[in-house]
């Protein structure tokens, strides 16, 4: 067990309801350093929030609808008008234009913020509804992770010091 | 001279802290880690975790870039 689950330890929750690889990021970013600074952090991930916990991860990004993306482009800052994102492959061409900036800028990937996650003991729940709802089974996710439901995250929410909803 | 030396250089928010947090598991208490970063948020980011957590914030500087840390393992 880490060293920061004591009683008197701060604790905080995070309920992580989106999937896109932009939103993975705030969930795993907190909790990891929540935790490097020993403080008990609980995941509780529920509908497209729940993809994130999938064995292997395939995350995308989108400009549809986001007036606010702006990518770096040659020393300029390039926004995609909603109707060019109509054409297939926009989406798969902004994820790896992502995911290469991530990679240029020294910033970490999902998969090793939810690795060092589980490594600093970041409990994890899944929501077994979404599960149900969206016929994902156990198996599917990474090992590791509880099954529970509004009632599980409550009690967890209840006792946290800081309780957030991304 | 510090007990340890991590070298967070290229390194973005928030891998400096997380490394830094795992070196210092392995620094014995009343030990030094001394963090190389150049990520310019560590800056503030190394202040929060030292006051947060106990440890000992003993050096902080700026050289060309690199920014530098020294740890003193307490907590």
């Amino acid at each position: 067990m880490a060293e920061a689950t004591t009683d008197n330890a701060k604790s905080m929750s995070i309920i992580v309801t989106k999937g896109t690889l932009d939103w993975a990021y705030p969930p795993f970013i907190l909790a990891t350093t929540a935790a490097a600074m020993d403080v008990d952090v609980t995941l509780f991930f529920t509908f497209y929030g729940l993809t994130l916990l999938k064995k292997d991860l395939d995350l995308q990004i989108t400009p549809f609808g986001n007036a606010a993306m702006e990518m770096p482009m040659m020393g300029m800052h390039f926004k995609m008008p909603n109707i060019v994102n109509m054409i297939p492959g926009v989406d798969a061409a902004c994820t790896t234009m992502m995911k290469n900036l991530i990679k240029k800028k020294g910033v970490a990937s999902i998969e090793e913020l939810r690795e060092a996650a589980i490594l600093s003991d970041v409990k994890i729940i899944a929501c077994q509804m979404t599960l149900d709802l969206f016929e994902y089974k156990k198996e599917d996710l990474i090992d590791g992770v509880t099954l529970g439901g509004a009632a599980t995250y409550m009690e967890n929410a209840l006792k946290s010091d800081i309780n957030l909803y991304i | 001279m510090a007990d340890q030396v991590l070298d967070a250089k290229g390194l973005n928010c928030p891998l400096p802290i997380l490394k830094a947090k795992k070196a210092l598991k392995a620094v014995p208490a009343g030990g030094t880690l001394e963090v190389l970063a150049t990520d310019p948020g560590s800056a503030a980011d190394f202040e929060a975790f030292c006051r947060t957590t106990g440890n000992e914030l003993l050096e902080s500087g700026n050289d060309g870039g690199v920014y530098r840390f020294l740890i003193k393992h307490v907590a």
